[in-house]
């Protein structure tokens, strides 16, 4: 069967808007702890691979593996809320055990231990690869990527089988990061702790003597971008049906870039950095060469932070003495 | 605190070593991991020059050592015009790092420090993938090989391969260059030399304005220091001795290796050795390096194979394989130092003695 050229096309912009909606929602947990904090959490691509671990974890004991039609969307919500649980609830710990003492200490130090976070999370996932369960291949070979259930089918839903396909995957993308990056947004601009977090976000002194509790609204930030990691993870899976431990590395660079093309900080901004990243990589995999789009990802990173540092969205501001 | 005695003592044991080994049981012989332990003491100086000294965070450092790789390998090897021989490739690695470092600076070394962390990383990764990519002069992913390993000017290797000079120990398996004993010998001389060059550069002019910018860089802007082009030298002095240290690596293993060898895992590796050092302490680092790098090369190897000589652990497990314990020793290092002790097991000399509440530091 062919494609036309317009029909190769229409499918790659499908593709990479599919893929640019999970990059989003990773970036969305860098830009609101950047926001809040100015911390670039290193170990947020990696907290994104423990979630799919953990994914692939409960549909082994559970015996889910080849559920199909209610039993398959039941799988798939159980998975969507255990990994978002889970992934929040990392992240907050990190924030507690890690970086909590070192508020006052130079940013560097801050970017530093979350590098260091991300190593441990990495060595981590390396061995939960190891355990010895089915759906690690019995734990032979951990670092080796593993297959993730094919859940949701890949069925078109445009009709037949040709052309440009809207698969059932793509659906299911659209269906859970739209949903939650309204309920983010609604949550931080219409709630009492998005006011609390805006305020912590311009001046946290400030807020403190405004009695807002400063390290429970900084602990609820982590929460809520782990929480969008760990859905993130199970979306990705689905979609991909691999996971492996290294892979936080990789997506975990793309959502930052996307969140300071989209300008470091802003909501909207790592939505739409995220939405161009996916079609970035989508046409250089087509129309360039697949080899050269990570090496383009991060020229594109280079080029925004030395010509445009605050992004397309996000506000122009002095570096704070 | 003292550094001489420490580095004395250092320096003695280093030399030592080779001839102590000669009376331990074999399963002690680790004269080529002690020599990563010299390359990576060179690195860990090079980056602490920029992140130490100027305190500019570089996450891409091993991009540089891949660089100084690949230069000594075109140099050297027979595929390519130039021929060069060991001593000037590995000369030339300097001014081609120190350019490298120039080229990625100069539009950069503006930015803030976590930004310009970010991009000294994507620099990283960008040229893994050009080397990669490039198969047609690097040969991608199969590395170029053979490469010279180092010689010795005015020493010959002795007669039907036994070593003559040193007298003390056998030189045995004399290849064509110098034997293991006389090449460890030499990269604890570059070592000494790296040693020099940056305790001297420290108590330079250059290297006071480095550290005046670390601490305040309005200030030193005020009293005349001009911040980018400041920055710019420890950044070149950086890519330079970091490109020595990968040509030495490429020479050491007789090929560059495939490009991924060159990864944000080196680059971090060379980031604990100078966190767990001390940032800002030439005596730190070369602690640091052995700590790591002994810890890595050698504690971790040897543990693993006693354990399985013991029988404990199936061989092929993920648990008892060295090297699947690095992300979390590296992870480890770099957390519980920045956490209980930031100023590293040997502090630079000036900067423990902060007081924490004595206002701005």
């Amino acid at each position: 069967m062919e494609f036309t050229s317009a029909e190769v096309f229409a499918q790659q912009v499908l593709n990479g808007l599919s893929n640019g909606m999970i990059i989003a929602l990773i970036a969305l947990g860098y830009t609101m702890v950047y926001g809040i904090i100015e911390l670039i959490n290193w170990a947020h691509g990696d907290l994104f691979m423990l979630g799919g671990f953990l994914a692939l974890t409960i549909l082994g004991a559970l015996g889910l593996e080849e559920a199909s039609g209610p039993m398959a969307v039941v799988a798939v919500l159980v998975i969507l809320a255990a990994s978002a649980g889970f992934c929040g609830t990392l992240n907050v710990l990190a924030d507690r055990i890690a970086y909590r003492p070192l508020r006052r200490a130079p940013k560097v130090s801050l970017l530093v231990t979350a590098i260091g976070v991300s190593f441990i999370f990495v060595n981590l996932g390396l061995f939960w690869g190891g355990v010895p369960m089915e759906v690690f291949s019995g734990g032979i070979a951990a670092a080796a990527p593993k297959d993730f259930p094919a859940l949701v089918p890949s069925r078109n839903l445009l009709g037949t089988d040709d052309g440009v396909g809207f698969t059932l995957r793509d659906l299911l993308v659209v269906v859970v990061t739209l949903p939650l990056m309204l309920g983010l947004w609604w949550l931080v601009a219409r709630t009492r702790l998005g006011k609390a977090m805006r305020a912590t976000a311009q001046n946290p002194t400030a807020a403190r003597l405004m009695g807002i509790d400063v390290d429970r609204v900084i602990g609820s930030t982590f929460f809520l971008g782990g929480a969008l990691a760990g859905f993130a993870s199970v979306v990705y899976a689905l979609y991909n049906n691999t996971i492996g431990f290294q892979m936080g590395y990789r997506a975990g660079m793309d959502a930052f870039t996307a969140a300071v093309l989209g300008g470091i900080g802003s909501l909207p901004g790592a939505v739409l950095g995220g939405l161009l990243i996916g079609l970035i990589r989508a046409m250089s995999d087509q129309y360039l060469e697949a080899r050269w789009t990570n090496a383009l990802v991060f020229a594109i990173l280079i080029l925004i932070l030395v010509f445009r540092p605050s992004g397309l969205l996000g506000m122009k501001q002095r570096e704070k003495v | 605190m003292r550094r001489a005695p420490l580095l004395i003592a250092m320096l003695a044991a280093a030399l030592a070593w080779p001839i102590a080994e000669q009376f331990l049981p074999g399963s002690w012989s680790v004269l080529d991991a002690v020599k990563s332990i010299f390359i990576f003491a060179i690195l860990g100086l090079a980056l602490n020059a920029v992140t130490g000294f100027a305190g500019i965070l570089n996450l891409g450092i091993a991009a540089f050592m891949a660089i100084g790789a690949y230069a000594f390998a075109i140099l050297t090897n027979d595929l390519y015009p130039f021929q060069i021989g060991f001593w000037p490739a590995i000369l030339l690695t300097l001014p081609i790092g120190a350019l490298a470092g120039f080229l990625l600076g100069a539009p950069t070394l503006g930015l803030r420090g976590d930004y310009l962390a970010i991009v000294t990383l994507g620099f990283g990764e960008i040229v893994q993938d050009v080397l990669k990519n490039l198969d047609s002069i690097t040969l991608g992913t199969q590395g170029i090989n053979p490469l010279p390993a180092p010689v010795v000017p005015w020493w010959k290797p002795g007669e039907d391969g036994q070593g003559g000079g040193l007298g003390l120990v056998d030189l045995a398996e004399e290849t064509q260059g110098a034997g293991p004993l006389l090449s460890y010998y030499l990269f604890l001389a570059f070592v000494v030399v790296a040693w020099l060059v940056f305790r001297n550069l420290e108590r330079s002019r250059v290297g006071r304005a480095w550290m005046s910018l670390r601490s305040d860089e309005l200030a030193s802007r005020s009293m005349g220091i001009p911040p980018v082009r400041t920055k710019m030298l420890a950044f070149a002095t950086a890519a330079a001795f970091a490109a020595f240290a990968g040509g030495l690596w490429a020479s050491w293993l007789s090929s560059t290796g495939e490009p991924a060898n060159y990864d944000f895992q080196i680059s971090i590796l060379a980031l604990c050795i100078v966190i767990v050092g001390g940032m800002g302490s030439i005596a730190g680092v070369l602690v640091g390096a052995l700590v790591m790098i002994g810890v890595n090369s050698i504690v971790l190897v040897k543990l693993f194979e006693w354990l399985q000589s013991k029988g404990l652990g199936a061989s092929g497990s993920v648990f008892v394989s060295p090297n699947s314990w690095k992300y979390l020793l590296f992870g480890l290092a770099l957390v519980l130092m920045m956490r209980f002790k930031p100023d590293g097991l040997v502090p630079a000399s000036g900067r423990g003695e902060r007081k924490p509440s004595g206002g701005r530091s």
